[in-house]
């Protein structure tokens, strides 16, 4: 066992839609997961809603805006829990609005599954009165102890 | 498309052609576009394509991966084939949550999915 950061992570990026400068991002979230060893069903949960809120941030948020226009990310990662924020420069969105991909009628509709995805693997996600602003929430599922007396 | 550009791996084999991906993470959206054009331009030039698409070095793939993926199938579904084989149990729950195991054939292995074209 690695020793644990004594307190959150915290970390805010300014990026451009450009996979470098993500990356930059991700990078620092998958180093501070890895210092509280979260594990690998975790990891994967938590870089799909990165992924998916970044995708959405540029392609939906920034339609129409300039391609250098940047969004913000605020992370902060603890033993417990995982809050990802990502902002875009749009006039926002009702997420009510965005149908249901899983219904029969939508199924062959190739875009539309990046909000139910992170709502699928995140334990909340919110977002700002005007829409531009997503926040989500990973919390932790308690650590497997051992049994008693093993 | 210049081949060294492709993310993609193609062979044929028993008259199936069979794609993999070079790439461990499916999530850059200019890659994704790119092996929409490249698997696209393979049905254009055989409508009655049987394709197999193998996940077996994908680590993780996105929501605009699935949506090409099912544009691909909206392309062969008149007259070709497509199946999907090797895919993560992470990844196939994805697959799950969206239900999107009721609109692909997904096989576990090559071989498995190989048997199945008619």
């Amino acid at each position: 066992m690695g020793t644990e950061p004594a307190s959150p992570v915290t970390a805010s990026f300014t990026l451009i839609n450009d996979r470098t400068d993500i990356h930059r991002a991700e990078s620092r979230l998958f180093e501070a997961l890895d210092a509280f060893e979260y594990p690998k069903a975790a990891r994967f949960a938590i870089r799909l809603a990165f992924e998916e809120a970044v995708t959405n941030a540029f392609k939906h948020g920034h339609k129409g805006l300039p391609p250098t226009t940047p969004v913000q990310v605020d992370l902060s990662i603890s033993h417990d829990q995982v809050v990802i924020a990502v902002e875009d420069q749009g006039p926002g969105f009702n997420p009510a609005d965005v149908p249901d991909p899983t219904k029969d009628e939508n199924l062959e509709v190739p875009t539309g599954r990046g909000l139910m995805l992170i709502r699928a693997y995140m334990t909340r996600m919110t977002f700002n009165a005007a829409g531009n602003r997503v926040e989500m929430l990973f919390e932790r599922a308690p650590d497997t102890q051992p049994p008693a007396g093993a | 498309m210049a081949a060294s550009d492709s993310r993609l791996r193609i062979r044929r084999d028993a008259g199936v052609t069979i794609v993999e991906f070079i790439d461990r993470n499916i999530l850059d959206e200019a890659n994704i576009q790119m092996i929409g054009e490249e698997i696209t331009s393979l049905i254009e030039a055989d409508p009655s394509l049987k394709l197999l698409i193998s996940f077996a070095n994908v680590d993780h793939l996105s929501s605009a991966a699935l949506g090409t993926l099912i544009t691909i199938n909206n392309k062969l579904r008149p007259k070709g084939q497509l199946r999907l084989a090797n895919i993560d149990p992470q990844i196939y729950e994805v697959f799950v949550i969206t239900r999107l195991n009721n609109i692909f054939k997904i096989y576990p292995t090559t071989d498995d999915a190989m048997k199945s074209f008619t």
